[in-house]
């Protein structure tokens, strides 16, 4: 643990507390998935993780490694762009899938196309 | 040029990432620059529609609101999630009706609409320009559509239309 | 001292990103339904990544931090692909 020993106490203190509040958020989505009880609900537990539970993580580990200056934060900054642009893309597919079995099957509880009409033409 | 090169700022910046992942030398700059003109020009199969952009200078704001209540929202299910079942708490759909016609503009809203905790972009009829969304703690209805509308629709009609 | 306190943080959040990979393990496996387990599968992805990048600030080396890039990366493509495939017959606008 050579290098964490050369990380100013700010650095250090500062990283500890985002790394810790990023896993906890985490943690926190995660449990969310099991105490929900329908799909849609469930939809809305890991953003936790990857909105500000990834971006405390990455943070953590840019202020760690640009006080060492050990190396460029490049990576940081790739991957929370990247969690950024993707996870929409994944929850949206997985709604409208959802939604398009739902209404094939005639489950209960599911919208009606008719809510997708401009409120002046009903 | 531009049919060899059909987007050169997306040519420019993968080959920047290429040799940052990489190293500088001349030897990544030749692979990086035949990997970058390579998938450019793939993209152009893809027929991307060229986002005109009217007020960059909103952008920075906007990404600050939008910072701050994904901060907000994500200590807001936080507290649903851990409270459990204790308390009185209607999920639901709302259907907003949109002005916003802009493809890139529309992509954008959803980035911010399902990267919030508490809002997860459902569905979109293009033809109506109604969109329905799911909502965690669905307390007030108008509430969101006005939330949804001005916060984020309107700096969005600045910025690209 | 600063240095011991940090160690602990990160071992505590390893720990912590091990509990969610087990809840969205539990999930993935209980399901009910193929999307929940979709959804399960992309936020087990997340949570190893983030695992890797916590390895990444102990350890000091780069390389944990091209692989959490590549995880990434991979996590978003199967997701999408099985969210794709769970949507078959639709046509695709």
């Amino acid at each position: 643990m050579n290098h964490l020993e050369d990380l100013p106490a700010w650095a250090a203190l500062l990283t500890a507390f985002l790394v810790v509040l990023g896993a906890g958020l985490t943690l926190i989505g995660a449990i969310g998935t099991l105490r929900f009880r329908s799909f849609f609900e469930r939809v809305h537990a890991p953003t936790l993780g990857t909105s500000w539970g990834t971006g405390a993580i990455l943070l953590a580990s840019a202020v760690c490694f640009s006080a060492l200056g050990s190396r460029p934060i490049i990576h940081e900054i790739l991957i929370g762009v990247f969690i950024t642009v993707t996870t929409p893309v994944t929850l949206m597919l997985l709604a409208r899938a959802t939604i398009y079995r739902d209404r094939t099957e005639g489950n209960e509880g599911v919208p009606p196309r008719s809510l997708l009409r401009h409120p002046h033409d009903a | 040029m531009s049919r060899l090169l059909p987007y050169p700022v997306l040519t420019a910046l993968l080959l920047l990432m290429w040799m940052l992942l990489t190293s500088f030398s001349v030897g990544q700059f030749l692979l990086g620059g035949a990997v970058a003109v390579g998938a450019s020009r793939a993209m152009a199969a893809l027929q991307p529609s060229k986002p005109r952009l009217r007020r960059w200078q909103l952008i920075p704001k906007l990404l600050g609101v939008v910072t701050f209540d994904i901060l907000q929202s994500n200590i807001a299910v936080a507290s649903i999630i851990l409270q459990g079942n204790r308390r009185e708490r209607i999920p639901g759909f709302v259907a907003i009706p949109l002005d916003l016609r802009d493809k890139t503009g529309l992509a954008v809203l959803a980035c911010i609409v399902t990267s919030t905790p508490g809002t997860a972009w459902v569905e979109f009829a293009p033809d109506t320009g109604v969109l329905l969304i799911h909502v965690l703690d669905l307390a007030d209805e108008a509430e969101w559509v006005s939330v949804i509308k001005q916060r984020y629709e309107q700096p969005l009609m600045e910025i690209f239309e | 001292m600063t240095a011991a306190i940090l160690l602990w943080a990160v071992t505590a959040a390893q720990a912590m990103l091990v509990a969610a990979m087990a809840c969205s393990a539990y999930r993935l496996i209980r399901g009910p339904r193929a999307q929940d387990r979709v959804l399960c599968l992309d936020a087990t992805y997340v949570s190893a990544m983030l695992l890797i990048l916590t390895i990444g600030i102990r350890t000091g080396s780069a390389i944990y931090f091209e692989a959490a890039l590549i995880i990434a990366v991979l996590g978003f493509v199967s997701s999408v692909a099985l969210a794709k495939f769970l949507m078959r017959g639709e046509v695709i606008e």
